[in-house]
C-alpha cells in the first residue's frame, strides 16, 4: 500500500536517523489535503474561476450537485475543463455519480479518459466495490494510453455498512489514497439527526479514521453544511483536527481559510518543530542514537510531527 | 450528422454560454457575445470547429455567449449537438480531440 503518511510511517518504528531524513521525502509528501472543496460540475462559473481560490484539492462534483437533467451537460463541462489552461497540471478529484446509477459508467470513462487525478466514489458500501471500480479504470487506462495505476481513488463512507468495513475499504485497491466520511447520508442510515456539537458522528469519525490511518492513506472530514455559523465550522474543524483528521470536504470557498487557519501551526508549535529538526539532525550527523530538547527526551515519532509541522507552515502559509 | 429535434444547453450566467441548436436544410450559425471586441473571433472560431469535429452538416446554431472559456463554449456545443441529434458521446474521439 503507498503511503501519503513516509515520514510518519518510518517514524513509528522508532527512533531512528537514519528513516527520517530531510531527503527522503519531499514536502508533498508530508502535508495531506486540508480543505477539499467541492465545484459544481455544472456550473461553468466556478468551473472557470474556483481555482483562485486556494483549495488544497478541488473536487469536481457530477453527483449531489448536479440535477439529473443537467448530468450529460455536466460531465462535458467537467470533461473539457480537466483539458482547460486553467486546471491542466493541477490535482483535481472528481465525484462520479453512484455506481448503481445509469451515469457512472460515461463519468467514469470521461473522466479517467481527460486526466482526473483522483476519482471519488460515493456511497462505498464494501470492498468490492472498489475492487469492481479499480478494473474499470484500469480497462479505460490501458484503452487511452494512460500509465495503468495513476489514476488515484478515495472512497466515501456514507452508510453503517461503508463505516463497518472501513478497513476493508481502504485495503481494496493499491489506488486508494483516502476515506471521506459523508455525514448526510451515513446519518440517515443511522436514523439520527446532526446537531451542532457532532456526538452523533463520533463513531463514524473515529472508525473511518482509524481504518485509514491503519492502512496509511488519508481521511476527510464530512462538510459542514451551514454556511453562516462560521463559529460552529471553526469548533467542528478544530475538534477534528484534534482527533487526527487531515482536512475536511468543504462546499464554499469562504471556508478555506477558516480551516487552514485551524490546522496552522501556533508559533510556538513552529518553534519547538525548529529545534527537534535541527537536534535530530544534529544527533544524526554525530552517530546519536537520543536526543533531548528543552529537557525532554524526542524520539521518532516527535521528529516526524515537527518535520510535518515544518512543512506546514511552509507549504500552507504563516504561522497562525 | 444533421440536427433532428430542438434541443438547448447552457445557461445565460456570467462565465457561461446559452446553445440553442434546431434542424434546418443547411447548416446556420448565429453567434453573439458580450466579449465581442476581444474575443468575437475566437468565440466564433471555436464554435465552428467544435461543430466540425461533431461532423454537423446541417442545422441552426444559435449562440449566446456570456464570457465563457474556451472549455466551456466546446462543451456546451457538444451537449447540445448531442441533445439535438441524440447520439451517443463517443468519449475516446471526444477526449482525443480536446487541445
Amino acid at each position: 500500500m503507498t503511503s501519503s503518511y513516509g515520514v510518519l510511517s518510518a517514524g513509528n518504528a522508532g527512533f531512528d536517523p537514519a528513516t527520517v531524513q530531510f531527503s527522503k521525502y519531499s514536502d508533498s509528501a508530508l502535508i495531506p489535503d486540508r480543505s477539499v472543496l467541492f465545484v459544481p460540475g455544472s456550473s461553468a462559473g466556478m468551473l472557470s474561476t474556483a481555482w483562485i481560490y486556494g483549495a488544497d484539492l478541488y473536487t469536481f462534483d457530477l453527483e449531489d450537485a448536479v440535477a439529473v437533467r443537467e448530468k450529460d451537460s455536466a460531465r462535458l463541462l467537467v470533461a473539457n475543463a480537466l483539458h482547460s489552461p486553467q486546471w491542466r497540471g493541477l490535482r483535481v478529484a472528481v465525484r462520479v455519480n453512484g455506481m448503481d446509477t445509469p451515469f457512472f459508467a460515461d463519468d467514469l470513462e470521461a473522466v479517467v479518459r481527460a486526466g482526473a487525478a483522483i476519482i471519488r466514489l460515493p456511497m462505498t458500501h464494501d470492498s468490492h466495490m472498489i475492487e469492481e471500480l479499480d478494473r474499470r479504470i484500469t480497462a479505460i487506462e490501458r484503452a487511452c494510453g494512460r500509465e495503468v495505476g495513476s489514476t488515484q481513488i478515495t472512497a466515501a463512507i456514507e452508510s453503517a455498512a461503508g463505516v463497518v468495513k472501513a478497513r476493508e475499504i481502504a485495503e481494496a485497491s493499491q489506488r486508494m489514497v483516502g476515506l471521506a466520511l459523508a455525514g448526510f447520508d451515513y446519518l440517515m442510515d443511522m436514523h439520527a439527526e446532526r446537531s451542532r456539537g457532532g456526538t452523533e458522528l463520533f463513531y463514524a469519525r473515529c472508525a473511518v479514521l482509524h481504518a485509514a490511518r491503519a492502512s496509511g492513506i488519508a481521511c476527510q472530514d464530512v462538510v459542514w453544511g451551514n454556511i453562516g455559523d462560521e463559529e460552529g465550522f471553526v469548533a467542528e474543524a478544530e475538534m477534528v483536527k484534534q482527533l487526527g483528521f487531515d482536512g475536511k470536504s468543504l462546499i464554499n470557498p469562504r471556508q478555506i481559510p477558516l480551516l487552514h487557519r485551524v490546522y496552522a501551526p501556533t508559533e510556538s508549535e513552529l518553534r519547538f518543530a525548529r529545534k527537534v529538526v535541527a537536534a535530530a539532525e544534529e544527533a544524526e550527523e554525530r552517530g546519536l542514537g537520543v536526543i533531548a530538547v528543552d529537557g525532554k527526551m524526542v524520539d521518532g515519532p516527535i521528529v516526524a510531527i515537527a518535520r510535518r509541522t515544518i512543512a506546514y507552515a511552509a507549504g500552507h502559509g504563516a504561522a497562525r | 450528422m444533421r440536427i433532428t429535434h430542438d434541443a438547448v444547453a447552457g445557461t445565460l450566467e456570467s462565465g457561461d454560454v446559452l446553445v440553442r441548436v434546431a434542424p434546418d436544410e443547411t447548416l446556420g450559425v448565429s453567434v453573439s457575445t458580450s466579449v465581442e471586441a476581444q474575443y468575437g473571433d475566437v468565440v466564433r472560431k471555436v464554435v465552428a470547429t467544435t461543430l466540425a469535429e461533431f461532423g454537423v452538416e446541417s442545422g441552426s446554431v444559435i449562440v449566446e455567449d456570456k464570457g465563457a472559456l474556451d472549455c466551456t463554449l466546446r462543451a456546451r456545443v457538444q451537449a447540445a449537438v448531442a441533445r439535438g441529434t441524440d447520439e451517443q458521446i463517443d468519449w475516446p474521439a471526444l477526449i482525443g480531440r480536446l487541445p
